[in-house]
């Protein structure tokens, strides 16, 4: 990724001095830097996988506009928290369930979800809002919650968010067939007995509980680069119902670590580097799916509408 | 659940052989003050096609959903194979209509058949013995072997319906309930598809149970008619039901039906579009 990012950088850098690219990359003293953040880049990967994980299914069941209003209301209640001086990760939880058990029963149709999710979450980041102006404490935390405050998770925090990581990569290891089924095709799941509302509804809880966790690490704003783009991406170049899963966890795990080592040196949150690496990866998958088209569509000459389609 | 692997054992175990497999008794399906139909009493037999006509909103989805156990009648009773009919029963084959799946789906042609053997099994999702036999045999026996490994939203929609009725018989059903499955489907694979549907009835005679709005491409497989209409129905043979006079007293208005060539054109309909097979076939390009 560093190769792709390098002309760029090398203008900003010859425009703006060292001093940019100090800001952005710095490597010095990695090491000891290293150790500092070892609880923050365990989390990052278990974030990665876990997330590229229920990202699959995000996107089979078109969710991606549900997350973004989980976590709004996700943190909502962590602004709560930590207004109320209470444990933020638990704030977090809690605004992020509430939003997706009302999402889940509400909204079983795409229609009615969607204007659900339009309602909730403006509510939500303004109630989010008004907790965090009432707040006396450090800015850190206030802007931590919208963008990101990774560098920071002490161990009590990692182990809550590895004990709900697992959590979730267990239940949707139970549920993946009939949730596969009912993301497929609801009416023919229901049909052969598959208990469609519930199992909707257990997926709602596990997306609740990863944004919950990701709002901690990458920030309510940028939760989909996590739980939606590595989808996204594997989803256009394999159709395997093996290989999208492992890949999109692979592309979660390397935006997430990734992003992290590299914002270490420099003084910049986290979250842009994870975003930016989650999309490059989309951006080459597209374009490995967009060559594979052209040489598929070569070879049958006559059909290329077919394949395009 | 009989689990018994031939149909005929299946009804024999059951203590008699030509006990109808689904029976519907004076039953009654309303919404509000809006009843759809009344009175309802009807017997399905092995082997038997149904199709179930009308209009939209006559109520032919809702019998299906009933049958299914997703809609209970407001009068009147339902039994399948002698006991009332219970939400998920794995014994009953249900062949949707045709939706296209989208491109990008994680999916091949094989694992949407496979989730018919196996999809509603919750725990994680490791093979079982046997598993991939179970689906090779039924994608052989739908003509889907050589798209096997596809992925299923790269497929027109007649292969994806083939794929829906190879899911539907992996569960080696006592009836088929067909909701519109040759919609959106161009001439030949309507056929195809009808085919497939009839060719299980007449191996395993598995009764189906047919709801659609163009008779035609199954007229010459099918047995009786239940024609639904205005808080009304009819039901006899294609004969006995497809005719002027008949139709006319169920729509309350003049109809003319007419046949020509093997094929029953309805002219003067309330709603005509729903009888204009070519509206369909021409919007099913892919």
């Amino acid at each position: 990724m560093t190769t792709a990012l390098a002309p760029l950088i090398l203008t900003a850098a010859a425009g703006g001095g060292d001093d940019l690219w100090s800001r952005m990359f710095s490597f010095a003293n990695y090491g000891e830097l290293l150790q500092l953040v070892q609880n923050s880049v365990i989390a990052g990967a278990v974030l990665g996988i876990v997330g590229g994980l229920i990202g699959v299914f995000v996107m089979q069941r078109d969710m991606a506009f549900a997350v973004h209003g989980i976590s709004e209301l996700s943190f909502a209640g962590a602004a709560a928290a930590l207004l109320l001086g209470v444990n933020v990760v638990a704030g977090s939880l809690v605004g992020s369930l509430i939003a997706a058990i009302i999402i889940g029963v509400m909204g079983s149709r795409a229609r009615d979800r969607n204007s659900i999710i339009g309602v909730l979450m403006p509510f939500g980041l303004g109630l989010g809002i008004l907790f965090l102006a009432l707040y006396q404490g450090r800015t850190a935390n206030k802007f931590g919650l919208l963008t990101g405050q990774i560098v920071s998770v002490d161990d009590p925090q990692l182990l809550w968010l590895i004990v709900i990581s697992l959590v979730v990569l267990l239940g949707l290891g139970l549920i993946w067939r009939p949730l596969s089924f009912d993301s497929l095709d609801a009416d023919v799941a229901a049909a052969r007995g598959v208990p469609t509302r519930a199992v909707s509804l257990v997926f709602m809880v596990l997306l609740g509980l990863m944004v919950a966790v990701s709002v901690q690490i990458i920030g309510a704003l940028l939760v989909l680069a996590l739980l939606v783009t590595p989808a996204a991406a594997a989803m256009r170049v394999s159709a395997s119902p093996i290989l999208v899963p492992i890949l999109s966890m692979l592309f979660g795990f390397v935006s997430a670590v990734g992003g992290i080592l590299l914002a270490l040196g420099g003084s910049l949150p986290i979250s842009p580097y994870i975003t930016t690496i989650s999309f490059a990866i989309y951006l080459v998958c597209r374009i490995i799916e967009a060559r594979r088209t052209r040489t598929r569509s070569f070879r049958s000459a006559g059909t290329t509408a077919g394949v395009a389609a | 659940m009989t689990g018994a692997p031939d149909a005929s054992a299946a009804a024999h175990e059951h203590g008699h052989p030509d006990a109808p497999v689904l029976r519907l008794r004076d039953a009654r399906l309303g919404f509000g003050g809006r009843t759809l139909w009344d009175h309802l009493s009807l017997d399905v037999c092995r082997g038997e096609f149904l199709a179930v006509l009308g209009p939209n909103g006559s109520g032919k989805s809702s019998l299906l959903r009933t049958i299914l156990g997703q809609q209970d009648l407001t009068a009147g009773t339902i039994e399948f194979r002698g006991d009332d009919v219970r939400r998920g029963d794995r014994r009953i084959g249900y062949i949707p209509q045709q939706k296209m799946i989208p491109p990008g789906t994680p999916m091949r042609a094989r694992d949407l058949v496979a989730l018919g053997v196996n999809g509603h099994r919750f725990g994680l999702p490791l093979p079982r013995r046997g598993e991939r036999e179970r689906v090779d045999e039924l994608l052989e026996s739908v003509g889907a072997s050589h798209y096997a490994n596809a992925p299923v939203g790269t497929l027109s929609g007649g292969e994806q319906q083939r794929l829906r009725v190879g899911q539907a018989l992996a569960g080696d059903p006592d009836l088929l309930l067909c909701d519109e499955p040759l919609l959106s489907l161009d001439l030949n694979h309507q056929r195809e598809v009808s085919e497939l549907i009839d060719r299980r009835r007449r191996t395993h005679g598995t009764p189906v149970v047919f709801v659609t709005h163009d008779v035609n491409p199954v007229l010459g497989m099918v047995d009786r008619i239940l024609y639904l209409a205005g808080g009304q129905f009819r039901e006899g043979t294609p004969d006995e039901v497809l005719r002027s006079d008949v139709l006319s007293e169920l729509y309350q208005t003049p109809v003319e039906v007419f046949r020509s060539r093997g094929r029953v054109v309805v002219m003067g309909l309330p709603d005509t579009h729903d009888h204009h097979p070519h509206d369909d076939t021409t919007e099913a390009s892919r």
